[in-house]
């Protein structure tokens, strides 16, 4: 190679041997940049093109007006009605003042004002807890989540609730996020043990396990929530001797609980049955028992097959609390509703503003279960899944 | 079960409320402007959450010594009967079926409501039977839609009933010029209004065409707790008679020589004594919650958004038909 690589041609010789190589051409300006992009995937073939043009038109028609409404024109300052009602001939967007004014109520409900310190204490513990069982870095998982799952609760129940020299705040006058991340945050870590238990039941040998693990399941997943809220709280007032009170929140736990554990039951069995039964086989060649190889061989696979029906229930629990409205507790969404009372603040455009807040309020808890799960789902992809 | 839940209730509600020190109250969980709404610190307001207040204040002389119960409209009776609440103070009709079959009793009328009229001024319309041939917006399966047939056809006239599933899409459908008129209770007409976008192009009008007397209710079988709740709003329409509002009742407690008054305010009697609470109970009342008109007005009247007008709620002597027996 030291030859060719001499430089310049040899002049005695007609071979001419090229000593460099010809450095690539830049590829035509047509399929590279934006224009190649856009010439790629946005204007490939006629249909491609009219689709194009249609969604850039429609885009054109919908979101000047939503801006207008949502930001330009909105009032973001007030203190009452007169603010956001439109002014002389004019126009007037969201009323955003209303958001404001309401967002102590928003977040804690009719929690007493200087007892919500309580309330922000468990968030942040709640945070601080939950974040390094996320990060898959971080040490000490074992440790952390049997901290969350016991002395969290219980910290959580004196905190939010009383006792313990705090003043009791009944759960009547909880509300707004606190109670939809209450009923969700409870409904959601009841529901995946209970509905592992129930899974495993339902495909035990044992026929009363397998009994009543197929009742309970089929008996929750035959009724409507809100059917159960409302037995629960119509219904069981006149069972229960005079004097009695249930609490309402409580109640609620129980019902939604016991709901999404039939539907995690039937999103665990799933993953069940798409293992090979060579792995149950080889399980036990292995000498392990039915709870060894449950715990060390199945349910690991089982579950990480069904992480998106997982969070799909998580998602549509988390979206399902606003059913406990029916029974007199106020969520996010009830209780911006019920500020919809207030006369103070009755004007044209408060419904609107209100219910659009309640959907981003949702919309993020929701978008971020989601994202989360597609990492883990990625993070402990092993291959098997078919690409 | 209901039956064995009232008869287990009936022991007496006062003893109860005293030991556990306050009144636990059943109010609109949906709201209702003016009647029972959060303000923005989350207290509730309004004019059926002042009878609660002034229950509270009749018996305990605080009218922060309640607590409230939202109640949808089908939990309502059952938490009275199952002694969930001791007091429900509802935008609740009174109703012979009600008053009779359910276990619960009507103390009084705070409100008299019925179904009314609302128009586009442009309309030019004073009176509601001019509406004839109008096109007309009201919400399905509701009392107000057979009321609005049933007065239409009495007086002869021609409509167009434009119906609705939902009290919103109603109120859409006639902000947005699809009817000419809308018919709902009263009261809701004047909180409808300030939702439209130009509530100054829209006049109430002034036919009632039904009764819908609102009122507070409590377990059948405790006579002494009925009779207080019964009487604490009685004493409110008499203080408006006799002119004893918040501002002034310290003042005419100390002074005043009208013999009703002294009645009124326990310096003369043992009215308190009767109905088992403090000679002074109706003064607390009055400094808690004011007189009816004073608590009429703040809360949907002229000092409120809704500036619903007295009408029917006025006083017997002032053209109303709220009356009050005397305290004597």
């Amino acid at each position: 190679m030291t030859d060719v690589a001499s430089p310049g041609p040899d002049p005695r010789s007609a071979i001419y041997v090229r000593g460099t190589f010809v450095p690539p051409a830049p590829p035509p300006g047509s399929i590279v940049g934006p224009l190649g992009w856009s010439r790629r995937h946005l204007f490939s073939s006629p249909a491609n093109i009219a689709v194009t043009i249609f969604t850039i038109l429609l885009l054109a028609w919908a979101v000047p007006p939503m801006l207008d409404w949502l930001i330009f024109n909105a009032v973001w300052t007030g203190e009452n009605r007169e603010a956001c009602l439109a002014p002389e001939g004019g126009k007037v967007g969201a009323c955003w003042a209303f958001i404001q004014a309401k967002f102590g109520q928003i977040l804690y409900g009719r929690y007493p004002l200087d007892q919500r310190w309580r309330v922000d204490l468990v968030a942040v513990l709640f945070v601080a807890g939950l974040v390094p069982l996320a990060i898959p870095r971080v040490p000490f998982k074992r440790q952390n989540a049997v901290l969350m799952l016991t002395a969290f609760p219980v910290a959580a129940y004196f905190l939010l609730y009383g006792g313990l020299g705090l003043p009791v705040v009944e759960t009547a006058l909880w509300g707004g996020l606190l109670v939809t991340l209450v009923v969700a945050v409870t409904g959601i870590v009841a529901s995946l043990p209970l509905g592992i238990l129930l899974a495993l039941g339902r495909r035990s040998k044992l026929p009363i396990v397998k009994l009543v693990s197929v009742v309970f399941i089929e008996f929750w997943r035959g009724v409507p929530l809100i059917t159960v809220l409302f037995m629960a709280s119509v219904m069981l007032p006149l069972f229960l001797p005079s004097g009695v009170n249930f609490d309402k929140l409580l109640r609620a736990l129980i019902g939604v609980a016991l709901f999404s554990a039939a539907y995690m039951a039937e999103t665990i069995r799933g993953g069940l049955q798409a293992i090979p039964k060579g792995q149950y086989e080889a399980a036990a060649a292995m000498g392990l028992g039915y709870w060894q190889s449950m715990r060390l061989i199945i349910l690991p696979q089982a579950l990480k097959i069904v992480i998106p029906g997982i969070v799909n229930s998580f998602i549509s629990l988390f979206k399902d609390t606003s059913l406990v409205l029916i029974i007199g507790l106020f969520d996010v969404l009830g209780i911006i509703q019920l500020n919809f009372s207030d006369a103070n603040w009755s004007a044209p455009n408060v419904p609107a503003t209100g219910f659009i807040f309640a959907a981003l309020v949702f919309w993020i808890f929701c978008f971020g279960m989601s994202r989360y799960s597609q990492y883990m789902e990625r993070r402990l992809d092993t291959g098997h899944s078919r690409h | 079960m209901i039956v064995t839940s009232v008869a287990g209730a009936s022991a007496a509600t006062l003893d109860d409320v005293k030991a556990k020190g306050f009144v636990q109250c059943g109010v609109n969980a949906a709201g209702l402007q003016g009647f029972a709404s959060p303000d923005d610190k989350g207290e509730w307001s309004g004019f059926d959450v002042d009878i609660c207040r002034a229950v509270a204040a009749a018996v305990f002389a605080d009218p922060t010594k309640v607590k409230f119960t939202p109640l949808t409209a089908k939990e309502r009776f059952t938490a009275l009967q199952s002694g969930e609440i001791d007091l429900l103070a509802r935008n609740s009709t009174w109703t012979m079926s009600r008053d009779t079959q359910l276990g619960i009793v009507f103390t009084g009328v705070n409100y008299y409501d019925g179904q009314g009229f609302m128009a586009k001024k442009s309309l030019g319309v004073s009176s509601a039977k001019e509406l004839s041939g109008a096109s007309i917006c009201v919400q399905s399966g509701t009392t107000t839609e057979l009321n609005l047939a049933d007065w239409f056809r009495a007086n002869n006239l021609q409509f167009n009933p434009v119906v609705f599933e939902k009290q919103e899409e109603a109120d859409a459908a006639y902000d947005s010029g699809r009817c000419d008129a809308y018919t709902t209770d009263a009261s809701g007409l004047y909180s409808i209004r300030l939702k439209l976008a130009n509530p100054d192009e829209h006049v109430v009008l002034p036919e009632i065409i039904s009764k819908e007397p609102l009122g507070p209710a409590v377990r059948q079988g405790d006579d002494q707790w009925a009779l207080i709740v019964k009487w604490a709003l009685f004493a409110m329409v008499n203080a408006e008679e006799l002119g004893v509002t918040q501002a002034n009742v310290d003042e005419l407690k100390a002074s005043s020589a009208n013999p009703e008054v002294k009645r009124l305010l326990g310096l003369d009697g043992d009215f308190g004594k009767s109905i088992g609470l403090a000679p002074e109970w109706a003064a607390n009342v009055i400094k808690a919650v004011g007189n009816y008109g004073e608590s009429f007005e703040r809360n949907v009247g002229q000092g409120s958004p809704l500036k619903i007008a007295r009408g029917l709620n006025d006083l017997w002597s002032k053209g109303g038909i709220q009356y009050a027996p005397p305290i004597r």
